[in-house]
């Protein structure tokens, strides 16, 4: 059974967009990080994206590499994003394992399967793991019962639309720009016309958008035309600004109104 | 041409391709796409206009005569005789891709790759670079074929090879220092990566070596390949024979691939590839990938890399800025692991060993990164005592480039110049041989002439020009 589906298809039923979180492990360090994934589940978000910190994040912009690096230099492992996983699953929300490719590899791909299914993750998403490549994960993740979201972009052909979704469990990730990572003035008008090409070669898949999305205007705008709505960098800039465990409830409570089709008063 | 009995490699006329990779990019199981969705369609443009390109008469025809009449191909080859002195006996014989326009072998692969990104109608292209050399291979493209270019360089070795930073800027090419992570190389392909999947529309990546996604692995290993395809024959009509070793500095590891494909199916001549052991593999500082590392997947594909036990990629060390790279081409994990290539490291102290040997023995002043291919040729001419069965060993070292962008850099390991013998200002560099006199300057028979100091008045090589 699919926890990503079930909880998106929760939020459908009460006629509103899922909203996805993003948050590293071990920024500002392990417990603090944990603290602020808690806060956004108690203030709205209805799954979280625990990052599991990578030393070459090749699609991040610099805020989400300005606070993965740090975490990185000490040495932030996949121990600790397991416990994250227990937390947030604790917490009552439903934690998704967001993972650069190599650290899963390192750890081993069924001993990560058979370990993220007892902490009580969801799955995966893999941004640099293309289902061509995937076929040890697909078979790990299936005997795990796990979830696995790959990404689908403005740049993807229909037939690579239809082979990438067929390939997911859970939902799709739709990356609304070519780009990185970051917060953006604007959600790109491509975003939509991605999510209805989606649609229409996977009728039965929830599609969630990520890239850009910083604020409830925009949250809003996206939960008019997807399921899920995703965002990372402006999480992680209320951490790097200090505003802390606070300043993440406080985002994660306007944006739980965004979702909604509200603006903040 | 001649044919032999006992050289029945001439009957081989026409270069063979390699079996491999397969459709998709993988050699055995190394290689591969490990990217964002994002790229893949720019990847796949790109294979498809490659693969058309690669057989179209009008391209070859392209190609061929810029590489005449713009490289300077093809490179001779040089025997070393007084440097082989230092070789256990062997004979040494050098590839010399340090004689290419722009200085390395660099250009090689880009030509190429500008020609294809006219093919696709992209104006801009994008680079990174280590030492600067592709930096600078590119820039000089772009120029030549009116691109615009933008190169990305770690901000420590805009540093270390400054000499290259000003050649780009003159090439018109503009040049972004690299602050993220430690700075070199790895994080000037990060920044490289994020460039292109903003600009894909307009951008192309000219990849400077046989590593990252499908299709540069075998993309830049095709325009390359020219190094060993000339070497091959040069060498049997010199000798009539192939040599027993080829032996090329191994970076990401373009210009040994390029060297060592024609001699693949050769399987009495060894191909060795040495990889940059900074202050030694034991030591941890080193860059020494397949020697001192596990497979894994870094920069797009499957193959060794420096990691730790979470999979981040360990910071590499190298005196060499173009070597000083923790991962390294598919092509040379596989070639590891059915056993057809050797790898081994190099300290930085060994290469300067070298280095200094060539520049005075030939009048070479080599690459840093080539001198890691030097010492190797020197240990291994060792090891055999000179002789392979009853001949003289004869070994092929591919001299990937020039040492002028490397002048700083030895002028202050062997304390020369300006560069007072560095003694605490970096103490690990000084353990590892920095500061180590050159040898003594060579010229003995000098005699006085007026205006001029006599033999036992003049300075010391490593004293000379102190203050010019
Ligand atoms: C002269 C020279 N040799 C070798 C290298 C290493 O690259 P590769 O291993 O791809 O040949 C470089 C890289 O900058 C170089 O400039």
């Amino acid at each position: 059974m699919s926890l990503l589906a079930t909880t998106i298809g929760a939020a459908r039923a009460e006629g509103r967009a899922a909203l996805i979180a993003y948050l590293p492990v071990g920024y500002p360090d392990v417990d603090a990080s944990i603290a602020a994934m808690v806060g956004a589940v108690e203030t709205g978000a209805d799954v979280i994206e625990v990052g599991v910190p990578y030393s070459d994040p090749g699609m991040d912009g610099p805020v989400i590499q300005q606070a993965v690096d740090p975490a990185v230099r000490a040495g932030v492992g996949m121990r600790d994003v397991l416990r994250a996983v227990e937390a947030v699953a604790a917490a009552g929300a439903v934690p998704v394992v967001m993972s650069y490719w190599n650290p899963v590899e390192r750890y081993g791909v069924q001993r990560f399967a058979t370990d993220l299914a007892a902490a009580g993750g969801a799955g995966a998403i893999t941004p640099d793991l293309i289902p061509e490549e995937a076929g040890e994960w697909l078979a790990a993740a299936e005997a795990a019962d796990l979830d696995r979201v790959f990404l689908v972009a403005p740049s993807s052909t229909d037939a690579r639309l239809r082979s990438t979704t067929a390939a997911c469990r859970g939902f799709v990730y739709a990356a609304s720009t070519m780009g990185t990572t970051g917060t953006r003035a604007a959600v790109s008008d491509t975003a939509e016309a991605l999510v209805t090409r989606t649609r229409a070669v996977a009728p039965d898949l929830s599609v969630c958008v990520g890239l850009g999305v910083s604020n409830a205007e925009q949250a809003a705008e996206v939960a008019s035309f997807a399921d899920g709505v995703i965002v990372g960098s402006a999480y992680v800039r209320q951490l790097l600004d200090g505003a802390g465990p606070a300043g993440v409830r406080a985002l994660s409570a306007q944006l739980a109104e965004g979702v909604r089709g509200g603006m903040p008063a | 041409m001649t044919t032999s009995a006992v050289s029945p490699p001439m009957d081989r006329l026409e270069p063979a391709r390699p079996s491999w990779p397969d459709a998709t990019g993988h050699f055995g199981v190394f290689g591969g796409r490990f990217v964002p969705e994002a790229l893949i369609a720019a990847l796949d443009e790109l294979t498809e206009a490659y693969r058309a390109m690669r057989v179209d008469p009008a391209f070859l025809e392209e190609f061929a005569r810029l590489q005449r009449d713009y490289t300077g191909r093809p490179s001779p080859i040089t025997e070393v005789p007084r440097f082989a002195e230092h070789a256990g006996g062997a004979r040494v014989l050098l590839k010399r891709e340090d004689l290419n326009h722009t200085g390395s072998h660099k250009i090689n692969n880009v030509l190429g790759q500008a020609l294809l990104t006219k093919r696709i109608g992209k104006q801009r292209v994008i680079a990174e670079t280590g030492a600067g050399q592709h930096g600078v291979a590119t820039a000089t493209a772009a120029a030549l074929m009116g691109l615009s270019c933008t190169v990305y360089m770690g901000e420590e070795d805009t540093r270390r090879q400054a000499l290259n930073v000003a050649r780009m800027r003159l090439l018109g090419a503009e040049v972004i220092p690299v602050t993220t992570g430690s700075r070199t190389l790895k994080d000037a392909i990060n920044e490289a990566f994020r460039d292109w999947v903003t600009n894909v529309e307009t951008t192309n990546y000219v990849f400077g070596t046989v590593a990252g996604p499908h299709p540069f692995p075998e993309m830049v290993r095709d325009f390359q390949r020219v190094i060993g395809d000339e070497a091959r024959a040069q060498v049997l009509e010199r000798e009539g024979r192939l040599p027993d070793a080829v032996l090329a500095c191994v970076g990401g590891g373009s210009n040994a691939i390029g060297v060592f494909t024609a001699f693949v199916p050769d399987e009495g001549v060894r191909l060795v590839g040495l990889e940059a052991g900074g202050d030694g593999v034991d030591t941890g500082r080193h860059a020494a990938t397949i020697t001192g590392g596990t497979p894994g997947v870094l920069h797009g594909a499957r193959s060794y890399l420096l990691q730790d036990e979470n999979g981040q990629t360990i910071e590499s060390h190298s005196i060499s800025a173009g070597l000083d790279y923790p991962g390294v081409g598919p092509e040379h994990s596989h070639l590891h692991d059915i056993g057809r290539a050797e790898y081994r490291a190099v300290t930085d102290a060994e290469a300067m060993e070298a280095f200094a040997l060539l520049c005075r023995t030939e009048g070479i002043i080599p690459a840093i990164e080539s001198a890691h291919a030097l010492a190797g040729a020197m240990e291994l001419g060792r090891e055999l005592a000179g002789r392979v069965e009853d001949r003289q060993a004869l070994l092929l070292v591919n001299l990937s480039g020039r040492g002028d962008k490397d002048v700083e850099t030895a002028s202050r390991w062997f304390g020369l110049g300006e560069h007072g013998a560095p003694t605490d200002e970096d103490d690990r560099a000084v353990e590892a041989g920095r500061g180590a006199d050159p040898g003594p300057g060579l010229d003995t028979d000098q005699q006085p002439t007026e205006g001029a100091v006599s033999n036992d008045q003049a300075v010391a090589g490593q004293d000379a020009g102190g203050t010019a």
